[in-house]
Order: C-alpha cells, then structure tokens, then sequence
C-alpha cells in the first residue's frame, strides 16, 4: 500500500498540522519510501498471532476513590500562553 | 578540576572518608562545562535557571538529566521549540528519587534529539552535541547530550532514556555504560511520553558500578504509573561479581550479517574471546523475525507518539501560534513548534492508526511484536543471556545522514528488538576503531535479570581497560 500527496495532506489535518507546499512534496515522498520499507511486514502470516501492546501481564490498576490534594491552579496555569482568572483562554469557539 | 574526571562510586568513597565535599564536585564540574561544553554542546545553555538546583541535604553527586526528564523550577524542553521555557510543575519520580537518596540533579539540561526523535542528536532545536572522541561526529541519540557530557568529564553521571536505542547506542558511540532496564522497572511519571509501550529511563555512566548504584537509587514501583511493577528491587551491587564461569550467552546468527562494519565486527569477536577466557560459554542461537523489528518499531512507535503528541497544542503551555480561530491554531502551532522529524513521525503515527490502514500496519505491527518476544523467550529458555554489538557502525559524521531518515533508522537496528520485547540490555565500551572511535558490546537478558547484565559487564569491565580511556578535548 502506498501513500500519495493527497493521503498525506489528510493526515496531517487529522493530526492538526499545517503543511506548505514545500513541506507536503519533501514530506510525501520520505513517507512512499518509509511505508515501502514498512510494507516488508505484509510477507508474514499473522493470521492467528495475539496482538502484544504491553509486554508484561498488567491488569487494570485502581486507586481508592478518595479524595486528594490535586497541584495547585497557579502552579498549572504557570505555563500558559494565555490565562484569565483560573481559565486557559483560547481563540472564540462558540458564535 | 580533579574530581570531574572520576566515577560516583570514587567520589562517594572520598565523601565519606571526609576528603572532598559534595560543593567542590560541583564547583569542579561546573569548570569543566565551561572550559570544554562551547566544543561539545552536551548541555542546553538557552534555559535561565541555576546550574544546581538546592537540595538541603545534598551530601552526594549531582545527576546530569536529560532535557525530557521533568525537573521542578528548572526548564524542561524536550529541545523543542514548541516547548521552549516550559517550566514544570512538579519533578519526575526519578529526580525525586535522586533527591531523596541525597544526590542532586544538574540544572542545566542535556541535549537530545526533540522528543527523543533520533539517533544523534541533530533533531534538537538548540543545535547538535559532538561527540568528545571526535568533534565532527555525533555523539549518537537521542540521549546524545547525556551520553557526551559523560565521556567529556562534564558529568559524573547521567540519567537518559530509550524507546529504541536512545541510551544504549549513543553509549556505545561515545565510549560510556548505558543501561535500559526492563519495561516497569523504572518510573515513567514525569518523563515527558515518546512511545509509552516503549520508553523507559536508565542511567548512563563512567562504569558499570556506577550503573549499579543509579539502578539501586531510580528503580521500584510507583503508585503515580501504572505500569511500574511492584517487585522488589534487589541491591544490584551484589552482582558486581568477577567470573563469568559458567554464564550460557547467545550470539544470534541474525545480527553478524550484511550492513554490520567489518571493524565492529573484529572487536565484537575479540570482545567474545576475551569473555570465553573468563568462563563464559557461548553457542549460536536464532532470533528469526530480527529483519522486522524497525518495521514494527516505526509504525508502534510513532503511532503511540502520534497520540503522545496531541497535548502540544498551544493551550496549556509551551508555543502559541496567534490565529482567528481555534482550529487553525492547532495547526499553526504545531506547524512552527515541531521539527521535520516530529512532523515525520506524528504524521506516519496517524496515518498507521487511521480508518481503512490500522489492520495494515498498527494491527499486524502489533502482532509481529508478539513474533519477536517469543523469538527472545525462546532464547532465554537455555541461556542466561544474549551478546550482540550496540550499533552496526561507530559514531558517523554529523550531517551524514540527516536527508534520509530511513538510513538514519537502520543505526538502531540491534537496539530496536529489546524495547519492543520489554527486556533489559547494557552497552559497554569494548574497544576503539582505527579512527580512535569507541564501540559498545550489547548484553541482554530476560525480564527483571538486570542483575546477569550487571555480572557480565562487570566481569569484562574488571578485565579490560577500555572504561578507563578518556578523549582529549
């Protein structure tokens, strides 16, 4: 399977980046070559293979519903570009 | 200036019979960062916070981090300009482990390539490190920055991180020890995520003591990630043992073929003979799905990181692009925040995970992984352990491979399969090319044996001089 300059321009809105023309070109053709090596993959017969995503046998790990101390808003909002009050504030979403 | 140039375990040795303070280490260290890190760039200089950050108990070592490893009021960048001046707001597991233990971190952060996409180093908004052995090569990555400022003195020890090689080769490229513990063994709470699957932090070091000693201090559970595991941590000392009679070690056929450096090869072998002297008895095993390991690895890997990544979106910290509306932020300041390699692998990451592809390649990536830890499990089945090289090459120049990343891919080939199994492997410096470049022996284990690694590296270490070179700077 490969992948052409219009699947790359899909993707990379999907993932919320902007692409120039220039960044599109250089970045579609790196892409055909990566999947082509990529695609050596599709000669095993995986048929019955269990998926592995996690190495060792973990279980769901819970905490006790209990209240805590969470950090403190200053502290998170430190770091934000832009910030009223106790708010992140973004660019006008709702007319 | 003295005490730079020796190892933890020394210093604390010296501490402890009253002949050096723990002040006079950092005052040393912070002279030879000046006098020699404007040549090899192993720390990031652009962040304004203090070289060491006060620990009131600090009776002991200071840490080098690297720059993904979070550290409270002290930039952590990831080296990235959309995380440029993000000041944390709380410290790794890990550095509250060093600062519990008594040690101290260095305040300014080593360099690495952005988000820890890379084999060396050249992807960090700040500009590359150079190797110390020679300064038009890279010092391999992305741990590129700790690994350096380790060979060049400019740290007594380090903290970096792998999720497919990122300690282990720019050890083996710079002349350093450089441990990946197994999947869990280590906190990930605070190290900013690349491959969550994949990633683990792990010390790099003069010797393998050292790497023993920042074992004992980093590992165990953590109730903060939920994939440490609670298992007790041993005293990884106790394994510092001089013999090798009797361990049963693995050469896989798979890793000496086409594409592995006949030079790197001849000290790998002499490397093997030195360990046959010392009791070690070797048998050739099978590790039959090798090939399809940086396949698998670059699909999982950017995928996970593809999803790791959407946080970088410009509303709660780092760069913030100035738009109308809030779509086009994202997209804006994703545009300008991130490197081509992030764009890369963000994008491949998405493309293997979205509708109409994800069988093709994110599925069946994960079930060839399942092929390539039974592959491992089966070798471990007879032996104690598994000798390969760290990397098919030693250090290459900068710029050599920066216009193809897919060649710049196949420099983790021997590294990839260990993350991917969850197991544990160590590079250690065994020997130097004609060009005066140091090569790394890779040993592997099975789950939670860091202590056989620890064993056998100290046996060669202890019969070898190769821990002892330093490069001229």
């Amino acid at each position: 399977m490969g992948i052409d300059k219009k699947t790359v321009e899909d993707v990379a809105h999907l993932a919320r980046i902007e692409l120039n023309a220039e960044e599109l070109e250089k970045l579609s053709s790196q892409l055909e070559h990566i999947l082509a090596f990529i695609d050596k993959l599709s000669l095993l017969n995986t048929e019955n293979i269990v998926p592995t995503s996690h190495v060792l046998a973990i279980n769901n790990i819970l905490r006790k519903d209990e209240p805590k101390a969470s950090l403190p808003i200053d502290k998170i909002l430190k770091n934000a570009p832009e910030k009223q009050g106790s708010f992140f504030v973004v660019p006008k979403v709702i007319e | 200036m003295e005490s730079c140039k020796l190892t933890a375990h020394e210093l604390l040795e010296k501490i402890k019979n009253g002949e050096i303070a723990s002040e006079q280490i950092f005052s040393d260290l912070s002279k030879r960062i000046e006098g020699v890190d404007s040549k090899v760039k192993a720390y990031v200089r652009t962040s304004d916070s203090q070289p060491l950050v006060h620990n009131s108990n600090f009776r002991g070592i200071p840490v080098s981090i690297k720059d993904n490893i979070c550290t409270e009021g002290c930039n952590t960048e990831c080296c990235s300009k959309i995380l440029v001046g993000f000041n944390p707001p709380y410290s790794a597991t890990v550095i509250n482990k060093i600062i519990e233990s008594g040690n101290s971190f260095m305040g300014l952060k080593c360099n690495m390539d952005e988000f820890a996409f890379g084999s060396s180093t050249e992807n960090s908004c700040f500009g590359p490190t150079h190797n110390p052995w020679n300064l038009e090569c890279v010092p391999g990555g992305s741990s590129g920055g700790s690994a350096a400022a380790v060979a060049a003195d400019e740290a007594i020890w380090a903290l970096g991180s792998d999720t497919g090689g990122s300690i282990r080769q720019p050890a083996s490229f710079c002349g350093v020890v450089g441990l990946k513990p197994t999947y869990g063994r280590v906190s990930r709470f605070g190290l900013i995520a690349f491959a969550s699957s994949l990633d683990q932090i792990g010390p790099l070091t003069k010797d393998v003591r050292d790497s023993a000693l920042l074992m004992n201090i980093i590992s165990g559970y953590d109730p903060n990630d939920s994939t440490s595991i609670n298992t007790p941590v041993p005293d990884y000392t106790k394994d510092l043992i001089n013999d090798a009679k009797g361990i049963k070690v693995g050469i896989p056929r798979e890793y000496f073929v086409e594409g592995l450096d006949p030079e790197v090869k001849l000290i790998i072998e002499e490397a093997v003979n030195k360990l046959k002297t010392l009791g070690a008895q070797f048998k050739e095993v099978s590790l039959p799905h090798t090939e399809y390991a940086v396949p698998v690895y670059y699909i999982l890997a950017t995928a996970e990181a593809s999803s790791n990544l959407a946080r970088f979106d410009g509303v709660q910290y780092g760069l913030r692009a100035k738009t109308q509306n809030l779509i086009d932020m994202y997209k804006k300041t994703r545009q300008l925040g991130f490197g081509d390699e992030a764009k890369r692998r963000i994008i491949l990451g998405t493309f293997a995970l979205s509708h109409g592809y994800y069988d093709a390649y994110y599925l069946r990536a994960l079930k060839v992984r399942t092929l390539i830890k039974q592959d491992f499990d089966n070798v471990f089945k007879d032996f104690d352990c598994i000798i390969t090289p760290t990397s098919p090459t030693s250090a290459f120049k900068i710029g050599e491979k920066v216009d193809d990343p897919l060649k710049m891919y196949l420099s983790d080939i021997y590294t990839i399969s260990v993350n991917l199994a969850g197991i544990p492997a160590i590079s250690i410096p065994c020997g130097f090319t004609k060009k005066g470049l140091p090569v790394g022996l890779q040993i592997l284990s099975k789950h939670f044996n860091e202590g056989m690694l620890f064993r056998l590296a100290y046996a060669y270490e202890q019969n070898t001089e190769w821990h002892k070179m330093k490069p001229k700077l």
